[in-house]
């Protein structure tokens, strides 16, 4: 007798008891279900839930692996062990297993924990309230890993999933009814709880905050610096120039930024496997175009506005907003976690507008917002994802006016008509 | 507005004497404390429940101005509530609120200046705190004064019960102090908790924050209590 009999019996034996929807979860994940439906009208669709979910997934492996290797690279490169890289996207300096170890030591509790307390949540809320543990969770136990500086301690992100879980989802209702998404609530509490771990200079590489810590302590080293383009920036140095140097003044090149050999959270700082990821995303038809594409224009227009503004001259250059101000409008794109936001963020299906209109409307919000707050925030110079859950709120209000100008038009036509 | 009128239509009709603290005296003071609280059931008074709570001693001290206000306030309104014409009555309402809260900010203001200096604009924003407003216009104009007495008082106390509650986790999660004292020990010595990496939440110690506390709050009281949900 397979495990899946196992499990099925288990289900049956439970049946209408406490515990019954933790097994029918654990076998539903693992398995096709024993039966079918008997009445009523059958759809034969491949892409439920669980599909749409995992699709995202197998779009997000790509940032992951990445991810784990940047981490290792971030870390090596600071401690001086070695070079950087040289030879484009494939670099061999980079793919290394030394590096791919430290990613894996330091990435994979931060899945764990993430999926494991995350989970725990969704099971206990199921038990709780008698109805089936739903998929909803799978994606933003992903996402969450993905969207934090690589040494947060553990237990924060576990404080943070919980809060994120009940407060941004379960209150509503569970998967389908949050407002917010989940994950970015995740972030932004951690954000808003425990500044000094989500921003500054010395979070983003790991190894740094030790580092700094010895030091304090009075041990005789030398401080890695790994602040963040947009920190860097923000601060105005010419962080992202045409060469990559690691000497005294760090700068990266605008290929750095592209390939993603960058300091950031976790997933976010490789543009060109978003960008594929994106791709695979509208391809399958997962993720919405509309989202995408107003969201980029969005960003683009509001730096070309900045630029605008710089370039005729309105703004001293000693002001603190100017260096990314100055910034060419479509290099914004590739540093931050904005390429990301708009991917994996903006087009949650259920936080997002769901009329096409309405769509154009809130991707293009979506962008524009996240360089405002980008450009006036130096404190953090990172919007997007408070672009995003602002954007959430309003989702549904512009829903609404989409569809009442649309019964509007519809009246209108029908009295034309009719008249 | 539905329980305005009942109440006013209940006065009307002339009771026998009844004792001080008789049956439906005493629900008038419990009351609010849980099933009929202004902050949780009546969601009133939620602004200043946002902005004095991230510490435990503003709180406390916001309390005992309300439950003051609140009291003597009502019997003030109760015994003019006859004279009152009703076209002005809201003047005359906020007047008799004004007045007080004078008194209380003078009485900190001598007693308790750091204090005050803390609480700064919030004592004097008591006058627009909606539980008293409404507990003049909802009881006070339609009850005698020692039913509105205990009415103000119960009321007051369900508001600064929920307000301490609030400001207990919200200083000890956001400031790891209670009163000032640092009970999980001292975050740049590195003591007691901090001592294996804990941190505050600096989170609790927002206006957000407080607002989430609060609708735990209200999550829990309803989960135990079904009848509090309302039909929707």
């Amino acid at each position: 007798m397979g495990l899946k009999d196992k499990l099925h019996k288990l289900k049956l034996k439970y049946k209408g008891k406490k515990m019954a929807p933790a097994f029918n979860a654990i076998h539903t994940f693992l398995y096709l279900p024993n039966e079918t439906t008997h009445s009523g009208s059958h759809v034969r669709a491949a892409d439920d839930l669980k599909r749409t979910m995992n699709t995202v997934i197998m779009s997000l492996l790509p940032c992951l692996i990445f991810g784990m290797f940047n981490a290792g690279y971030q870390h090596h490169l600071a401690l001086g062990e070695i070079q950087a890289v040289s030879g484009g996207f494939l670099s061999a300096e980079f793919w290394t297993l030394d590096n791919l170890i430290v990613g894996l030591w330091e990435v994979l509790p931060l899945v764990v924990v993430s999926y494991g307390v995350g989970l725990a949540v969704e099971f206990v809320f199921a038990v709780i309230k008698g109805h089936e543990v739903e998929e909803g969770y799978l994606v933003t136990g992903m996402l969450v890993p993905l969207i934090v500086p690589v040494d947060t301690p553990l237990w924060m992100l576990a404080v943070a999933v919980v809060f994120g879980v009940v407060i941004g989802k379960e209150v509503f209702g569970g998967t389908g009814m949050n407002i917010l998404n989940p994950a970015l609530t995740i972030r932004a509490f951690l954000f808003f709880a425990y500044p000094t771990w989500m921003s500054g200079d010395k979070v983003w590489v790991h190894g740094a905050v030790e580092r700094a810590n010895e030091i304090a302590g009075g041990a005789q080293l030398d401080a890695i610096s790994g602040e963040t383009i947009l920190g860097g920036l923000a601060q105005g140095k010419e962080i992202l120039a045409q060469t990559a140097s690691h000497g005294k003044e760090v700068t990266y090149s605008i290929a750095d930024a592209f390939y993603g050999f960058i300091p950031g959270s976790v997933g976010e700082t490789s543009a060109i496997l978003i960008l594929l990821g994106g791709l695979f995303l509208i391809f399958t038809k997962i993720g919405s175009w509309r989202i995408m594409v107003s969201a980029v224009l969005g960003a683009l227009i509001m730096g070309l506005i900045f630029n605008g503004i710089t370039n005729a001259g309105w703004i001293a250059e000693s002001s603190k907003f100017y260096a990314l101000m100055d910034l060419e409008f479509w290099k914004h794109l590739i540093v931050g976690g904005i390429a990301f936001g708009i991917v994996f963020m903006a087009t949650d299906p259920v936080t997002a507008s769901q009329t096409n209109k309405g769509k154009w409307i809130y991707g293009f919000l979506i962008g524009f917002i996240s360089i405002l707050i980008r450009v006036f925030n130096p404190a953090y110079p990172e919007g997007v994802f408070l672009a995003i859950l602002l954007m959430n709120v309003f989702a549904p209000t512009i829903d609404h006016y989409v569809v009442q100008g649309n019964v509007k038009k519809r009246m209108k036509r029908l009295k034309l008509k009719t008249a | 507005m539905a329980e305005v009128i009942e109440e006013k239509v209940e006065a009307k009709v002339k009771e026998p004497k009844e004792p001080l603290f008789s049956k439906k005296n005493r629900k008038l003071l419990t009351d609010p404390l849980a099933d009929n609280n202004p902050i949780t059931i009546q969601v009133l008074g939620i602004c200043s429940a946002l902005a004095i709570t991230a510490q435990l001693k503003p709180s406390i001290v916001m309390a005992i101005s309300v439950v003051f206000v609140l009291g003597v306030g009502n019997v003030v309104i109760s015994l003019m509530r006859n004279i009152i014409p009703s076209k002005i009555r809201i003047i005359v309402q906020l007047v008799v609120v004004a007045a007080l809260v004078i008194i209380v900010d003078q009485v900190l203001k001598a007693f308790a200046y750091t204090l005050s200096k803390e609480l700064s604009v919030f004592i004097g924003l008591i006058i627009t705190n909606c539980i008293i407003m409404g507990r003049f216009e909802a009881f006070a104009l339609g009850n005698g004064p020692w039913k509105s007495f205990l009415d103000g008082i119960g009321n007051a106390a369900g508001y600064g019960v929920l307000l301490i509650i609030v400001a207990f986790f919200r200083e000890l999660l956001g400031s790891g102090t209670l009163f000032g004292a640092k009970v999980l020990g001292d975050p740049i010595e590195k003591t007691g908790l901090y001592a294996i990496g804990y941190e505050n939440n600096g989170f609790m110690v927002l206006a957000p924050m407080a607002l989430i506390t609060v609708g735990i709050i209200i999550w829990i009281q309803r989960s135990k209590n079904k009848a509090l949900i309302e039909d929707h």
